[in-house]
């Protein structure tokens, strides 16, 4: 449980959550002086960094056009924005809270636009597979109790997710593994040598863009089907012999798990590498109990995609300009509609698109009015039409954020911020759409100061 | 100008590219880790290439200016190429996503030319 313990100039925060990554640690104990986090007690190195270099941003709540102005006068214009539109993009919602996300899925209800989250440049394609294949799945704890063969496909944790190994994964006591790391087998399957395969009993370097012919290989192993050796090793850099030892590895597992990152999902077959992948793990159920787990991202990805199905039954790149929910990845999606120049307007929450989506989708962009939230500055805010400045959740403000198994977190924020949470923001954004499209007049905001 | 040589380029996650995004995606240590190409140290000494020095990289889609530094070890294979997601990865990327909505991040083909 967690507790506060407060003194004159130090305050103790326990057990708070970190959302910088998909593994959502709710575990780190903050030392807070004013508005400066000191320790972060248990914290990785990204934990670290994102936690002892928050600061509150010196700078107006609001800007419109590049110029400080009220936060009336910015969601007045974000609205009109908005309303005017007719293919209106809302994207982003990874590094937000769940009650934020639901908001705006709601805004892009009213406004009939197009709802997307960074899944669809994430493991949206391993989206399209659960749809196609089904996931066989498992939270961490289970991974942390019962696993005694974890495997890493196009995934590197010890950069992307530091404490996966030591408090999920691989190193962990569990019910079922009492002698922890000597009770699990690893396996780390890259085309590069990170810095993740220093930690595996097997590490296969695999050729690039060769995951869908490896995992291939293994469901044929798994269904008893011959292969010609050198067939395999040219076509994925393997020799035969040693997928044949992985093979046998997973079949004497009593609990298997497969995590998989965006080496699968970015490279060339996408969502045909994550299917190939989900249906191994598919297979693998006829000869023992075997898991696989998407690793995410950001923090609060996972809940982005919980929010967008649960309100409208797909989970991103989903197209409301009918009044219903359509989903088509390729179509709806925010690279794609960027990319093509058909969004005329956007809002862009908790995301930084103008910093690492294709060229031609950021040209197209920057060439229209969009509203921009974030804590800090960053490219996408700064060619913003309209840019919010929010506080951080998790260290500003509470909520509920999903780990990477789906499972609800709650946030433990440290102290407040003069900035607004986006979700105050958006919930007065909705409000204004709604009395716009009742034809109810805006107020002047003409000569209001800058926001706080 | 050399001839180009064709590698793969493999962007990806850095730890020092995710510190930097807590400090600030315009400070100094996001903006180094991702304008700086990693290059494995056989393919460095094959073209006469050190630290800092400068190299071009031609895609189907986009062009970049880079410097190049030693990959650690035996983290490289000989061929590919690393970079840490960020403004110039992107630059590479395509706009189309083949249907699915992801554009082909990893694994580009590209073309490389030693600027000297």
């Amino acid at each position: 449980m967690s507790t506060t313990q407060d003194s004159a100039e130090t305050k103790v925060v326990k057990d708070a959550t970190c959302t910088f990554c998909g593994c959502v640690c709710d575990d780190i104990d903050l030392t807070v002086e004013g508005t400066h986090i000191v320790d972060a007690k248990r914290a990785c190195v990204l934990g670290n960094s994102w936690f002892l270099n928050h600061e509150i941003e010196d700078r107006p709540s609001c800007h419109v056009d590049g110029q400080p102005a009220s936060l009336e006068a910015g969601i007045e214009r974000a609205a009109r924005i908005l309303v005017d539109a007719n293919y209106p993009l809302i994207y982003g919602l990874s590094d937000t809270t769940s009650e934020s996300q639901r908001v705006a899925v709601g805004i892009a209800d009213w406004i009939g636009g197009l709802v997307d989250t960074t899944t669809s440049v994430c493991h949206g394609p391993s989206g399209m597979a659960f749809q196609g294949v089904g996931e066989v799945t498992c939270t961490l704890g289970e991974v942390r109790n019962r696993a005694d063969m974890v495997m890493y496909w196009g995934s590197n944790p010890a950069e992307s997710h530091p404490r996966h190994f030591t408090k999920y994964s691989l190193m962990p006591k569990g019910m079922f593994v009492p002698n922890g790391r000597k009770d699990r087998t690893c396996v780390i399957v890259d085309v590069r040598k990170t810095k993740s395969a220093k930690a595996a009993d097997l590490f296969v370097q695999i050729k690039p863009r060769r995951d869908f012919e490896g995992l291939w290989t293994l469901r044929a192993l798994a269904n008893g089907i011959d292969l010609d050796p050198q067939t395999v090793e040219s076509d994925t850099g393997v020799p035969l012999n040693t997928w044949q030892d992985l093979f046998d590895r997973m079949k004497a597992a009593r609990f298997g798990v497969i995590f998989f990152g965006m080496g699968l999902t970015m490279t060339r077959g996408k969502h045909a590498n994550s299917e190939a992948l989900l249906a191994l793990t598919r297979d693998m159920n006829r000869h023992t109990r075997f898991t696989c787990k998407p690793n995410r991202g950001h923090g609060n990805v996972t809940g982005a995609d919980n929010v967008v199905a649960w309100r409208t039954g797909y989970p991103f790149g989903v197209n409301l300009t009918r009044g219903y929910p359509r989903f088509n990845p390729g179509e709806y999606t925010a690279s794609d509609v960027l990319a093509r120049g058909e969004a005329d307007a956007a809002m862009i929450i908790a995301s930084d698109p103008m910093a690492n989506f294709s060229q031609p989708a950021r040209e197209h962009l920057a060439s229209i009015p969009y509203i921009a939230f974030d804590p800090k500055q960053t490219p996408t805010t700064r060619s913003a039409a309209v840019a919010f400045t929010v506080a951080t959740y998790g260290i500003n403000v509470p909520g509920t954020v999903y780990r990477m198994d789906d499972v609800p977190i709650p946030l433990r924020p440290a102290f407040k911020s003069p900035h607004p949470s986006d979700l105050e923001i958006l919930k007065r954004l909705s409000h204004r759409i709604r009395e716009i499209q009742a034809g109810v007049p805006g107020r002047s905001t003409h000569g209001s100061g800058p926001g706080s | 100008m050399p001839m180009a040589e064709t590698f793969i380029l493999i962007p990806g996650r850095t730890s020092q590219q995710g510190c930097g995004i807590s400090e600030g995606k315009f400070e100094a240590n996001y903006q180094s880790e991702i304008t700086t190409l990693q290059v494995a140290p056989a393919d460095m000494e094959r073209l006469a290439l050190t630290n800092g020095d400068r190299v071009r990289l031609r895609g189907e889609h986009g062009e970049i200016d880079v410097a190049v530094k030693a990959a650690k070890k035996d983290e490289l294979p000989a061929g590919i190429l690393f970079i840490a997601y960020g403004d110039l990865s992107s630059r590479l990327m395509g706009g189309d996503t083949h249907g699915s909505g992801m554009p082909t991040s990893k694994g580009l083909d590209v073309e490389l030319t030693v600027l000297k």
